[in-house]
């Protein structure tokens, strides 16, 4: 097994050998489908349905960027990925984006060689636990079983909070979010701790959520986002810039029921711009004056997208937090369109 | 009439590399060693180039650096303070301990259910029969993934051990207790402790290098007694009684350094959200452990049976012809001869199932593959660095195995004089 493991990697290294360093806009038009990693299913976020067809809110990013790039948002191919081998799946060019709430950090942006693209969800570590165990703190969690899923930030901050609060637990290090629910709802341990979105979906897919309490402490920094491998800038660009188109709209109030309308030319230059009715904007990414219009026409802007797949409005009834626009008090800010 | 015919002149031409059969197999070996060794700079080269190309260095540091993330199972000390380096440790002295505890277990099952396979007795045979069929035909990971999933959905959670009204009780005298989560047992505990010598990497108990002493010498003392008893029978006919002074020698040194160190047992009881106090031994190793046994018990039970198998019936009749019953001449006839065929096989065994334990991550047993193949990996990013690295602690590992097992087989070898 460790054989094939290396084999693979060599193997995938020299297939791969041109591969990264050509350029990706390229190899996605001549491929003419976007690979997009994904989880292996969080709800919400990623998650394929009975048919198959993935929808949530990561893979409206993949969808934006196809639609950008291909002009068509259902020609992506969802690359399922586990926390261990998404860095693997995009360094070695098996993905072109990886949308796959993966935590910014410093390492992973400089050692690992990848370019974090924005984010599209600024998130927390949390705790969940079954209500009757009565724990209303995390900091009751003194010598807690906890279930922890490997190769993730998430990982390191329960060291670290649980070494800072002077608190002793017991580390079960699982796979993918399913088995760790799985643990979780056989009490194999007492906590299952991850970001706080993903506990959110993860509660709201349980049979009776009413009987499971996210504690209200956060206890890391956890800005989710999009990356792309290093050393191909224009690729990178238009992941950011896509992402940012997103944001943009919904501060302008460009959203899927008035594009077409605002297509046809408005007031307001920068929308103009962003839309293609002005500038050259599209030419300086390398792609066609349309881009944006299609990326926000794929799924909406990102307030829509937000409300559709994680909103107050769906089991998972995330708020909008510090993932509301800056003009509401929170965090998203996409640089001008000029 | 001799007729001297000059020998042709031995002239070397090319072609001769190819069509006489004194060169041919040489310049097979060439050619062939030469593509190999071009195939393999291929490998290397390219790998230089594509981390060349993705800005990434090749080093080791990364062993040195905070590893940051904890484990649950550990032999020797470590904290999220260690290194990755220590957390490779961890993971390698993990895996040598279900490692060795399946080698032990497997060799048993294998030769129980080996030998009964052979049984007269219909029933016990046929059941044999049906474990190992079933056991070897069905892969591994499957093994250990049911009986860990038994082990989690059947088991209580500690929470049941609790209040007046546990559903759950303790077991053996309130010693043991099995959970959803890991089984707790007592802890061996010194009152009067000698301390620890510190050998840099770890630390040795002294009590156990103490307990260990007095159960060597007292194997080497019984061992003596053995010798003299037999030396008296051979020159008197009459094998002078020993059971006594083997139980003294065997026991009495141990209990009195026990006595000495003050031991005393530390019962797990229920605090918290789980047990303290006394060992916890997670369900993870013992679903993993469990599982290798089973599975290579079954292989080892066929090696066993060929072993037998390929045993004269003759030897076993004469063995009767002599007086042996049934039971000795297995012991006494059968399998020492036995063991000459069943060794080589049994190597490749215990290879497997020291390869096979890498299987522990789908259970979250952080052996090696889930300590440095695992989270520094992916910690570190360092893939290339972390899967070499466990490359060669596994070769080395088998490597070893087979050299030690290689010198047992030697010495039970058919000696020829």
């Amino acid at each position: 097994m460790t054989k094939s493991v290396f084999l693979g990697t060599v193997a995938a290294a020299g297939l791969c050998a041109g591969f990264a360093s050509a350029a990706t806009l390229d190899d996605v038009k001549a491929r003419g489908e976007l690979n997009c990693g994904v989880t292996t299913g969080l709800v919400g976020f990623a998650a394929p349905d009975a048919n198959g067809n993935w929808s949530g809110f990561d893979v409206d990013v993949c969808k934006a960027v196809a639609a950008a790039v291909l002009g068509d948002a259902t020609k992506v191919k969802y690359v399922p990925t586990t926390g261990q081998t998404r860095f693997t799946a995009l360094a070695s060019g098996e993905i072109d984006l990886l949308a796959r709430n993966t935590t910014w950090t410093f390492s992973r942006d400089t050692d690992l060689k990848f370019t974090f693209v924005g984010v599209n969800y600024y998130d927390g570590q949390g705790f969940m636990v079954r209500k009757d165990l009565g724990v209303t703190s995390a900091k009751e969690l003194e010598g807690a079983t906890v279930c922890i899923q490997t190769g993730t930030t998430t990982e390191l901050n329960l060291a670290d909070f649980f070494k800072t609060n002077n608190l002793s637990y017991i580390p079960v290090a699982i796979e993918t979010n399913a088995e760790g629910e799985q643990q979780y709802l056989a009490g194999a341990c007492d906590t299952y701790t991850t970001d706080a979105s993903g506990l959110a979906s993860t509660r709201a897919a349980l049979a009776d959520p009413e009987n499971h309490v996210i504690l209200p402490e956060i206890i890391s920094k956890e800005p989710l986002g999009p990356l792309v491998r290093h050393g191909d800038d224009q690729w990178a660009d238009i992941a950011r810039w896509t992402l940012n188109a997103l944001i943009a709209a919904e501060e302008y109030g460009i959203t899927s029921a008035n594009i077409d309308e605002l297509a046809k030319g408005t007031e307001n230059p920068e929308i103009n711009r962003m839309l293609g009715n002005e500038g050259d904007l599209g030419a300086m990414v390398g792609l066609d004056a349309q881009w944006a219009y299609r990326a926000i026409k794929a799924s909406g802007n990102f307030g829509e997208i937000f409300a559709a797949n994680i909103g107050e409005s769906t089991p998972i009834g995330l708020a909008r937090g510090l993932n509301a626009q800056w003009t509401q008090g929170g965090l998203l800010y996409s640089p001008p369109f000029r | 009439m001799a007729i001297v015919t000059e020998a042709p002149k031995a002239g070397f031409r090319l072609s001769m590399l190819i069509y006489d059969t004194r060169y041919r197999s040489i310049t097979i070996q060439i050619v062939v060693l030469l593509l190999f060794m071009a195939g393999a700079a291929w490998l290397v080269d390219n790998t230089v180039r594509n981390l060349q190309a993705l800005g990434k260095d090749f080093n080791f540091s990364f062993l040195w650096n905070r590893a940051g993330y904890d484990i649950n199972q550990r032999l020797v000390e470590y904290t999220n303070d260690s290194t990755h380096g220590r957390a490779l440790l961890i993971g390698l002295l993990n895996t040598l301990l279900v490692a060795a505890m399946g080698c032990v277990t497997a060799t048993i099952i294998g030769v129980f259910v080996g030998v009964l396979r052979l049984s007269k007795n219909w029933l016990v045979a046929r059941l044999m029969t049906v474990y190992v069929e079933v056991f070897r035909n069905v892969p591994v990971l499957l093994w250990i993934l049911i009986i860990y999933a038994i082990f989690t959905e059947v088991m209580p959670a500690p929470n049941a051990f609790r209040g007046e009204a546990a559903t759950s009780s303790m077991v053996l005298f309130d010693s043991f207790a099995f959970t959803n989560r890991y089984a707790a047992a007592p802890e061996p505990l010194f009152s009067r402790s000698l301390g620890n010598i510190d050998i840099g990497i770890f630390l040795i108990s002294i009590d156990l290098l103490a307990i260990i002493a007095a159960i060597t010498g007292g194997i080497l003392v019984n061992r003596a007694i053995k010798a003299h008893a037999t030396r008296v029978q051979e020159a008197t006919g009459v094998r002078p009684v020993t059971w006594w002074k083997s139980l003294l020698v065997l026991f009495g040194p141990l209990l009195v350094v026990l006595f000495a160190l003050g031991f005393h047992l530390g019962y797990p009881e229920l605090r918290g959200f789980n047990f303290v106090g006394g060992t916890l031994i997670s369900n993870s190793l013992m679903a993993l452990w469990l599982a290798l046994s089973v599975y290579t018990g079954a292989f080892i039970a066929e090696a066993v049976r060929a072993g037998i198998l390929a045993i004269s019936h003759g030897q076993s009749e004469a063995a009767f012809a002599l007086g042996l019953r049934p039971g000795r001449t297995m012991n006494l006839v059968i399998l020492p001869q036995a063991l000459r065929v069943i060794i080589p096989p049994l190597i490749s065994q215990y290879l497997n199932l020291t390869k096979n334990s890498s299987l522990a991550i789908a259970v979250g047993y952080l052996d090696l593959r889930g300590t440095l193949g695992g989270i520094t990996l992916n910690q570190t990013g360092r893939e290339l660095e972390c899967v070499l690295l466990m490359m060669l602690i596994y070769l080395a590992l088998s490597l070893l195995i087979s050299a030690a097992m290689n010198v047992y087989n030697n010495s039970v070898r058919l000696k020829e004089r």
